[in-house]
């Protein structure tokens, strides 16, 4: 029978080509649209981390002083001192923890001539590259000795790896940084998780990779240049160890949520011996937030984007609407035929089955469309100069998804005016026609 | 023209008409919220930096050899750079509006008192208030002998010492309201600064959302750090050109340096707003395509309403009523459902308008994007069915006696 339906269905849509014409092109458009940015959106919130991320949690305090004034957020950026990042990192009370900071030095080119160029990197400590699964070509991290002894040693990204020293093997080879030389101990495997989630977050977290790692403790020997948010709200001393400036990061990796639930009653009581120290007057409120949870937090997602997302989602509604006035003025048209139906035994169901057949036709062309139209939107989305661009592709889930939202919208958009045609009276349309 | 009939057949599709008139309101509200967030954004493209923007040159360099005098290696590469065959003048500057790296200080009108507001400092040598070409609408600029070196090496200790600065006409109004600035004391770090002139617009390296977008300061601190910028005064022609040399000129000074960003002020400020455009460029095509499919979905409802009815326009041409009234029948239906859509889509726009304040920190919806956006909604609505009530106007009083 619904065989049968499908055929009246796409004959009734025939007859009037251009109303069918107008309707799946503007369900085209609306999932189209909205599909383009559910899929960005589906791309952006994925997990940076598969497999581990469920266990990395990032610690925050706020080591600021009471409120001066109410301009300042409340929440702390969850940023780091120095001091709390090395006390939280020689507790070692996590199963694996690491204090980190963005950098960026001048590299200089083992050729004389060549002038030296700009690369970004990181700062960290040991547990780094096991706590984070970083995959390496060659060679490995370094131990928790070789940061306290300030070791001059690096890891490389691959592309930073190749542009130095091409297809030739580098363990043991120096790199000369700024002003020191480091000997490289390891090349990762093109590490380039998406965003960017271990640093500082802004709107601008996608696209960024690092292309050397370094102990924090040397490139803080050394004077090397940080590079991100840098709060203080004091002056006096060295900045960057000073206990009135945030700027480090701290990861911990906690195998189980009773080891969380420990970490987050030690960060505490952390709080409270700071206290008794004189530090950190606000109200002790330690926080611990999973890996994914802080990203939904920091808005990792830029504010530009959700902003389309809900306009896209507007547009859908809008165009939502005009099919379902569409649909009705179509199935009310043809109340004649309707209840020349009803009055030959056709059942109300029958009816209703019928014209939610037509519009599920008329919903999978537009699901067609729309795909086409996704397609078209997420090239222009990889055109765009944001560094999440490149991550703006179709996948299978999305392509699925994109045929149930248009079934979905348009089954919606058909119950309306089918339960509205299938309430004919079958005898009075007879008369009045 | 009597408009009982009309009622009479809108109540006859009250379902329809409801759904159109929700269209329209769900149309014009967004629409409405979408043009007040694009002028925001186009407002801000359109800011004055203050600067002469399509006569400057901008080179970023950054010694990596931190033990030699930058005070010196920045005077040999000026006057290096100053021989470049178009360049009328070169001065070496900190920061500058849109390039991104923004030093700020809490300016009080007393000695560690609280700040009345944020300011970002600009800093330079001599020559830069003529290269930038920034006017000066009172007081003078700075003396020789009030330049001093910013000491980057102590925390910037020199905003602790400089006697004098220079404040945009902005910054001015915001810390004495109604006063003349000139001769008034400032604390922008530990010590007391003179206010010595103002100038008409600067912005600052990043601009947000409110008026604070224009408060700079000049300092005459001479940028002490291994990383400055160079910047060229020449003619739009041949700026190119001067980038090319100024890079070769500078490499063959020293080696020993990063050299990085070689661009015009033009491409700063284009790529700085780039973000902006692709928004800008996305909300017009969503409101645009909003429109569209909104007076396409009231041109296919009239042309149906017009075809279901032809019989009884049919009956009303042969009992006297003139293809004008037809024609004004529709066109009265279509602004009645419209008119209706607006003033609900005028409630709606605003209340779309607290909740994206809510969530994107946006601004509040100009009240004057309400009426022009339902004007227009009613104007596209007419254009709209005026397709389908010609047809209408154009059956014959024949009609009615057929069927």
């Amino acid at each position: 029978m619904l065989g049968y339906y499908a055929t009246t269905a796409i004959s009734s849509l025939r007859r009037s080509k251009a109303l069918a014409a107008l309707m799946v092109l503007v369900i085209g458009l609306g999932i189209g649209a909205s599909m383009t940015m559910i899929t960005i959106f589906h791309v952006l919130s994925g997990d940076p981390l598969p497999g581990r991320s469920d266990q990395l949690y990032a610690p925050v305090i706020d080591p600021r002083p009471l409120a001066r004034d109410h301009n300042e957020p409340a929440e702390p950026d969850g940023n780091f001192t120095w001091p709390d990042a090395m006390n939280l990192l020689h507790a070692r009370r996590a199963d694996r923890q690491a204090v980190m900071a963005g950098g960026a030095v001048p590299v200089r080119p083992m050729q004389s001539g060549e002038l030296p160029f700009y690369e970004t990197g990181r700062y960290v400590t040991a547990d780094f590259f096991s706590m984070f699964n970083v995959p390496f070509a060659t060679g490995s991290g370094w131990r928790s000795e070789d940061d306290e002894s300030h070791a001059r040693i690096v890891v490389l990204n691959s592309e930073l790896n190749r542009k130095l020293f091409g297809t030739t093997p580098s363990i043991g080879r120096t790199v000369r940084l700024k002003n020191a030389d480091f000997r490289v101990v390891g090349v990762l495997d093109d590490w380039r998780p998406q965003p960017q989630f271990y640093a500082q977050l802004n709107g601008r977290v996608f696209g960024k990779t690092d292309q050397f790692f370094l102990p924090l403790q040397t490139a803080q020997d050394l004077g090397l240049d940080f590079n991100g948010r840098f709060s203080c709200w004091d002056s006096g001393g060295d900045a960057r160890t000073s206990d009135h400036c945030v700027w480090l990061q701290v990861w911990v990796q906690l195998d189980s949520t009773a080891k969380a639930q420990a970490y987050r009653q030690f960060l505490a009581s952390y709080w409270r011996d700071q206290q008794s120290h004189g530090r950190m007057p606000r109200p002790a409120n330690a926080q611990l937030y999973g890996l994914m949870d802080w990203l939904t937090r920091q808005h990792a997602i830029p504010d530009d984007l959700r902003l389309q997302l809900s306009l896209s989602l507007g547009f859908l509604a809008v165009c939502m609407l005009n099919v379902v006035g569409l649909l009705l003025a179509t199935f009310l048209r043809r109340g004649g035929e309707i209840s020349v139906r009803r009055a030959l035994g056709a059942r109300r169901w029958d009816i209703f089955l019928q014209l939610g057949v037509e519009s599920c036709v008329i919903g999978l062309a537009g699901g067609l469309l729309g795909l086409g139209i996704a397609c078209l939107g997420l090239w222009s989305v990889r055109q765009r100069p944001d560094g999440y661009a490149q991550l703006a592709q179709m996948d299978a889930s999305m392509l699925f998804g994109t045929f149930v939202l248009a079934l979905v919208a348009s089954v919606i958009a058909g119950l309306l005016p089918a339960w509205r045609a299938c309430r004919i009276p079958p005898a009075l349309q007879l008369k009045t026609q | 023209m009597s408009h009982s009939p009309l009622i009479a057949s809108l109540s006859r599709h009250k379902l329809t008409v409801c759904l159109l008139v929700m269209q329209v309101a769900l149309t014009c509200a967004i629409v409405c919220n979408v043009a007040s967030i694009i002028g925001h954004r186009m407002a801000q493209m359109q800011l004055p930096s203050g600067v002469v923007e399509n006569e400057l040159a901008l080179i970023e360099s950054i010694s990596v050899d931190e033990t030699a005098n930058q005070l010196a290696k920045h005077d040999a590469d000026l006057a290096a750079l100053r021989t470049i065959p178009g360049v009328s003048m070169v001065a070496a500057v900190d920061a500058l509006p849109f390039s991104g790296n923004n030093w700020s200080n809490g300016i009080s009108l007393v000695p560690n008192g609280p700040a009345l507001t944020t300011a970002t400092a600009y800093n330079g040598t001599p020559d830069r208030m003529r290269v930038l070409g920034l006017h000066l609408v009172a007081g003078r600029p700075f003396l020789p002998e009030e330049y001093i070196p910013l000491d980057a090496a102590h925390d910037w200790a020199g905003i602790n010492h400089v006697p004098s600065t220079i404040v945009t006409r902005a910054l001015a109004a915001k810390l004495f309201p109604g006063q003349d600035p000139l001769g008034k004391v400032i604390y922008p770090g530990d010590g007391p600064v003179r206010i010595v002139g103002v100038v008409d617009h600067l912005l600052r390296p990043t601009l947000d959302e409110s008026e604070a977008s224009d408060y700079s300061t000049l300092f005459p601190m001479l940028p002490d750090t291994t990383d400055v910028t160079y910047v060229m005064r020449t003619t739009p022609q041949d700026r190119e050109r001067v980038l090319k040399q100024a890079q070769k000129v500078l490499a063959g000074l020293d080696s020993n340096r990063v050299l990085r960003r070689p661009q015009s002020f033009t491409q700063m400020r284009e790529d700085y707003f780039r973000r902006d455009r692709t928004m800008i460029t996305l909300l017009l095509s969503a409101a645009l395509g909003l429109l569209l499919v909104t007076a396409a979905g009231i041109a296919g409802l009239a042309s149906f309403w017009v075809q279901q009815r032809r019989r009884s326009i049919g009956i009303r041409r042969a009992v006297g009523a003139t293809r004008r009234d037809i024609l004004r029948y529709f066109q009265t239906e279509n602004g009645v459902i419209v008119g209706a859509g607006v003033v609900l889509g005028v409630v709606l726009a605003y209340a779309l308008n607290m909740l994206l304040m809510q969530h994107y920190a946006l601004q509040r919806l100009p009240w004057v994007y309400v009426p022009v956006g339902g004007a227009a909604l009613c104007l596209l609505g007419q254009l709209a069915v005026l397709g389908p009530a010609l047809r209408a106007s154009g059956v014959p009083p024949v009609v009615a006696t057929r069927g």
